[in-house]
């Protein structure tokens, strides 16, 4: 059953188009990154799932069009639009008795018990509490909610590594089951490269790549190729080539381990590197990498 | 997929509890929240209520003051100088409640758009309605039930001080009577609240408007369009349409709602003629609900396509 289902979405602001015909499918369980670069249409794409702002085409998220039955879909949605959108006039407790008033899938005892391991203390105000705790504190109300969808828009812009790591390491552990699906949008793409069962991009958008985490490492491989073949290497269509000090390597798409294994080390791609072959190094003409 | 896929079809399993909560419970919510944020909203009027209490307990000590309004020969005046304190303080209340409401309208919709909260309440399954009415029914009616008590409290207090001192001075027994008659009643007073915020709803919705729809100087962007055009209208034709417009909408329903002007119009003592069936029949009023109704409407859907500024 899929909880996200996108035909041709298009959302277009004047002449500029920041959606262009999107056709996305997401099953429950799934934890999908959604990379781009800026203004690949990312956020556009997250409002109009979160049914913040209207669009063309078709879209059900939980089998609902979130444009006109918004109210009834966010019980069972939580977001995170961005770091730091808190009210910072709020204090924890305040948030916490006020989200347990108007979410009836609010655990309030459990967003506590998050908030113990923390150093948040409830009578808090969130402009008392730094960046990093305000995100946890967002987090925990995410947390306890008992929701299908969770949609995360950079959730970690801003933060230190540790408190990223503690993020996503919180969210895996303390949250993330089978019956429930992440949908993420970030730049920091090498700490989520482990956490992701999906992977799309999207670049001016359109999705220019769309592939399972397994068939990711299973396709993509990464050459550190010995200067002596170097031209073998070219012979066998390489998706990106680079050069990092004096040495040159290879990104191949679905092309034989064994004889990539003959070039050089071959190991799995970053998330990142592939991004850079794939919108990067091409310029992103779209489905580059198709 | 997983094993459990069988108890949830994209709409809500039953093992989760209650899937949504009534209405008014969101409202309520709603309401309790602004209040949390908006602290001047019970703040102010207190402040006020404290500053206007402490002058009058202070003042009422003044034995010639009460020596003169005794020496009054017209009772009817006499009746008036007795009940100013009551009118000054009540009214002081009342337009501080009036303030307080057009600030916190003009920020209502603004702050929460600067601070891009809005992306953290847009999260919650509350509507862009339950919102709007909820930001609305501050001025319409937290604000005049806290009024009523407020003034309630400090003319009940006033009154003890007064009487306590009367007596003492040896003053009393020719006072006593009018003393306890220049007290409005509960009701009479609740109704006036009540039928002012009717009275101002539509300056309310408008200022509500006007603070989802600007992006910056909201409160120019409010008054500019009746200010600028009363002005050149006093310049030009040298008449003042606009501006007797505008007084009748901000002040009008005392006349509107008390009837033809009167000795004491402006006095508490007008309250007990206050007729609330004949007020709700007048035009005036039925308009400035139609206006204000738009005007909510036309705020719940700016805020459904309104981002963060």
């Amino acid at each position: 059953m899929a909880i996200l289902e996108a035909r041709g979405l298009r959302k277009a602001y004047g002449e500029t188009v920041a959606l262009d015909g999107v056709d996305l499918r997401v099953e429950e369980g799934r934890i999908l990154g959604l990379i781009g670069p800026n203004g690949a249409g990312k956020t556009t794409a997250l409002n109009a799932i979160l049914g913040l702002t209207p669009y063309e085409g078709q879209l059900q998220v939980l089998g609902r069009d979130p444009w006109t039955e918004r109210g009834l879909l966010l019980r069972e949605v939580s977001f995170i639009a961005d770091v730091a959108v808190l009210p910072r006039w709020i204090r924890v407790s305040q948030a916490l008795r006020y989200v347990e008033g108007v979410h009836p899938r609010f655990d309030r005892a459990k967003a506590e018990g998050f908030l113990a391991k923390t150093s948040i203390r409830p009578a808090s105000k969130v402009r008392e509490l730094s960046k990093g705790m305000v995100a946890q504190l967002h987090l925990a109300l995410v947390m306890a909610t008992d929701a299908k969808l969770l949609v995360l828009d950079e959730p970690t812009l801003g933060l230190d590594i540790l408190f990223r790591k503690q993020f996503y390491d919180s969210l895996l552990n303390d949250y993330f089951d089978r019956s429930r699906t992440i949908l993420v949008t970030t730049h920091q793409v090498e700490e989520i490269q482990d956490v992701l069962t999906d992977l799309v991009f999207l670049h001016r958008g359109r999705i220019v790549l769309s592939c399972g985490m397994e068939e990711f490492e299973s396709r993509y491989a990464e050459v550190m190729v010995n200067p002596e073949n170097l031209a073998a290497a070219r012979a066998l269509a390489p998706i990106h080539e680079r050069h990092v000090f004096g040495r040159s390597i290879f990104l191949f798409d679905r092309a034989d381990r064994a004889q990539l294994a003959a070039l050089g080390d071959v190991r799995t791609p970053s998330i990142a590197d592939l991004f850079v072959a794939v919108i990067g190094g091409s310029n992103g003409a779209p489905g580059a990498a198709r | 997929m997983s094993s459990s896929s069988d108890a949830v079809a994209g709409r809500p399993a039953e093992r989760y509890g209650p899937t949504a909560f009534s209405w008014t419970r969101l409202l309520e919510w709603s309401v309790r929240r602004e209040i949390w944020e908006n602290r001047s909203i019970y703040a102010a009027p207190l402040a006020v209520a404290a500053l206007v209490l402490f002058i009058m307990v202070v003042s009422s000590g003044n034995l010639s003051h009460w020596r003169r309004v005794l020496l009054q020969p017209d009772p009817v005046r006499r009746q008036a100088a007795l009940e100013q304190p009551y009118d000054i303080a009540a009214m002081m209340i009342f337009f501080t409640v009036l303030f307080v409401g057009i600030f916190y309208c003009l920020d209502a919709l603004h702050g929460e758009r600067r601070d891009r909260s809005i992306l953290f309440w847009k999260s919650l399954p509350v509507s862009d309605t339950t919102t709007v009415i909820s930001k609305a029914l501050v001025p319409l009616l937290v604000l005049p039930l806290l009024s009523f008590a407020i003034i309630l409290g400090i003319q009940t207090i006033l009154w003890l001080v007064r009487g306590a001192v009367l007596m003492g001075s040896g003053l009393g027994p020719s006072v006593a009577g009018p003393q306890v008659r220049s007290v409005p009643s509960p009701p009479a007073l609740l109704l006036a609240v009540l039928v002012t915020a009717l009275w101002h709803a539509p300056l309310y919705a408008w200022l509500l408007l006007v603070s989802g729809w600007a992006k910056r100087a909201a409160f120019l962007w409010a008054f500019l369009p009746f200010f600028v055009p009363s002005a050149l209208e006093r310049g030009a034709f040298h008449t003042s349409f606009i501006g007797s417009f505008l007084r009748y909408r901000f002040l009008g329903w005392w006349g509107e709602a008390l009837g033809p002007r009167g000795q004491d119009r402006y006095g508490l003592q007008a309250l007990t003629r206050l007729r609330p069936v004949e007020f709700l029949g007048r035009p005036g009023m039925w308009i400035g609900l139609a206006l204000a109704a738009a005007f909510l409407a036309a705020a719940v859907r700016l805020r459904r396509y309104r981002e963060p500024i």
